[in-house]
């Protein structure tokens, strides 16, 4: 009997997923197309060289960024914003966890993070910069720098939300303090988490730009400056829509991810909701 | 010398949570012995400090004064011979593992072969009638089935006592009666020694050999009472029993006594 509602339940949820991916994706496309439409008449009837049309950019787009450029300007920031998000996460989450889980280290730092979030992350680039020099390193530095707050915030509160009940019934059965890591604070706090990272992601993606633009003699942000100054319009409209579109690709990545993750998450909300 | 089949021994026990507002005195002084093998419900008005009891008897808490004792020696702290079966089932299990991971996840420590371990998980998942659920997450099965999934964790993990917190006090009457009876089952077929708490007074005649009824907090066992009905019950004909009856207003005569704070009433005629 439960098997059968349960499978009932899982085939209505498939369509309904099916049916949700393509209206948004109708959705996705619909309003960026209409947008290209009022762009290409707007700048068809206008004379301002700032605002290219889109067929221009487009074109520029071809020519900048497909050939050398990938390798020498898109592969490097896209690195450094990987390791970067990747750095982030799992600092993030580490300590977090510790200090979520560890009383009087929290009471101890938590106004001290709360400091370091406050400070805006761009301010450190000069920081980072004396103190590690035009590198890699400094520009993975300045993204962590400002991607783990989030990160490390939500996962202390993720840990510290642990329910009482579920943590009696780890001790009543004696699991171990791995297990208990792996199978209960982790998962208890990863929609939490999940939600630090999204916060995270998008704060990445700025850093990795702006400490391009500052100190770096490659890069995305580094390209888009350099047009800039150079008035090739079209082609610094090309960087920022390249940037736009990791931006995209980082938020469909997330999603699929955090989908994963947190299936069961949306399983008890949709089932609440029925 | 101890009796050889003395399971529990709960001697003066006394709890008194301590809070910044006042001290609250859960557990007055608790005495009582259980052999292995029985079946005890511990009745008492709510609030009396049902659940502080059995977290005492548990290992969960710390007991303010007095003994637990367990096989002869103290209980100071959760131990591999208790499974709990808590109230709130729907936060005791957890929600991101299946019904397969949950009934599994106290086992991992134990040193057992992949196989002894499946094979623990099956044969208790079959014993509560949802081993067709393995592969279902707890929250896709209804409230009687999720107490079902907390009381086949509690048997993989092959327990000398099961400790049950008023685990069907959240469930429709005809999932309970359904429940109740499998709590017969598995102590008849398995020999399981079961504490069973309740605020439900017909349900710890149905299901006692024994009744504990508590007073109300500070609490102390007003009365410990034989239940001799039949060892075969039945939903139907036993509920229907003069004696059951009997019993049962007795149990709630004391009850209303202990809420009153009132003494002992009279021994129930045979
Ligand atoms: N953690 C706690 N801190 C302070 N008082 C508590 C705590 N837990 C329970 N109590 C108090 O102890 C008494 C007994 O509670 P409890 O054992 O939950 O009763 P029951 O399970 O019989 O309803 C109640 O008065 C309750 O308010
Ligand atoms: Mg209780």
């Amino acid at each position: 009997m439960t098997a059968h509602t349960g499978s009932v339940a899982s085939t209505a949820r498939g369509r309904g997923i099916g049916f949700r991916v393509g209206a948004s994706f109708l959705h996705a496309l619909g309003l960026p197309f209409l947008l290209l439409v009022i762009w290409g008449v707007a700048t068809s009837t206008s004379t301002n060289r700032f605002f290219p049309g889109p067929l221009t950019i487009f074109e520029a787009f071809v020519d900048t960024w497909v050939g050398p450029a990938f390798v020498e300007d898109v592969l490097p920031s896209l690195y450094r914003l990987g390791f970067g998000i990747l750095a982030s996460i799992v600092v993030g989450v580490a300590v977090g966890t510790l200090i979520g889980l560890v009383r009087w280290l929290r009471e101890l730092l938590e106004p001290l993070l709360e400091f370091f979030r406050a400070i805006p992350p761009p301010v450190l680039i000069p920081v980072v910069m004396l103190l590690l020099g035009i590198t890699d390193t400094m520009k993975v530095v300045v993204i962590v720098s400002g991607a783990i707050w989030p990160i490390l915030l939500n996962t202390i509160d993720g840990v510290r939300a642990t329910d009482s009940v579920m943590t009696e019934t780890a001790d009543s059965f004696q699991v171990t303090w791995w297990e208990r890591l792996r199978f209960l604070v982790l998962p208890a706090a990863s929609p939490r988490i999940m939600a630090g990272v999204r916060q995270g992601l998008s704060v990445a993606l700025i850093l990795m730009v702006i400490s391009e633009m500052f100190a770096s003699s490659s890069g995305l942000g580094y390209r888009i400056a350099y047009f800039q100054r150079n008035y090739l319009i079209a082609e610094m409209w090309s960087g920022i829509l390249l940037l736009g579109l990791v931006g995209v690709f980082l938020a469909v990545a997330f999603g699929v991810v955090e989908r994963r993750v947190l299936r069961w998450y949306h399983g008890i909300r949709e089932v609440s909701r029925a | 010398m101890p009796d050889r089949s003395t399971l529990l021994r709960v001697e003066s026990l006394r709890k008194v949570y301590e809070s910044t507002t006042g001290d609250v005195e859960a557990i007055g002084d608790v005495s009582f012995t259980m052999n292995a093998g029985e079946l005890v419900c511990i009745v008492g008005p709510s609030g009396c400090g049902k659940t502080t009891l059995l977290k005492c008897l548990a290992g969960l808490l710390r007991p303010t004064g007095g003994l637990v004792e367990m096989d002869g020696s103290p209980v100071t702290g959760p131990s591999p011979a208790m499974a709990v079966v808590f109230q709130e089932y729907g936060r005791s299990l957890y929600p991101w593992l299946t019904v397969r991971g949950n009934v599994e996840l106290p086992l991992r420590h134990k040193k057992l072969s992949r196989a002894e371990r499946e094979k623990l998980v099956t044969d208790a998942l079959e014993a509560v009638g949802l081993a067709h659920a393995m592969r279902s997450h707890p929250w896709q099965l209804s409230g009687g089935m999720q107490q079902r999934v907390a009381i086949a964790r509690a048997i993989a993990y092959q327990p000398e006592l099961m400790i049950m917190d008023e685990p069907f006090a959240a469930v429709d009457a005809q999932t309970r009666a359904d429940l109740e009876d499998l709590v017969r089952e598995l102590h008849a077929t398995r020999g399981m020694s079961i504490v069973f708490v309740t605020h439900d007074i017909d349900e710890s005649v149905y299901l006692g050999q024994r009744v504990l009824v508590l007073s109300k907090s500070p609490t102390w066992v007003q009365e410990d009472l034989a239940i001799d009905l039949p060892p075969e019950r039945d939903q139907i004909t036993t509920r229907a029993l003069p004696r059951f009856t009997a019993l049962r207003t007795h149990v709630y005569d004391q009850i209303q006594r202990a809420k009153r704070g009132q003494g002992v009433a009279p021994p129930l005629a045979r």
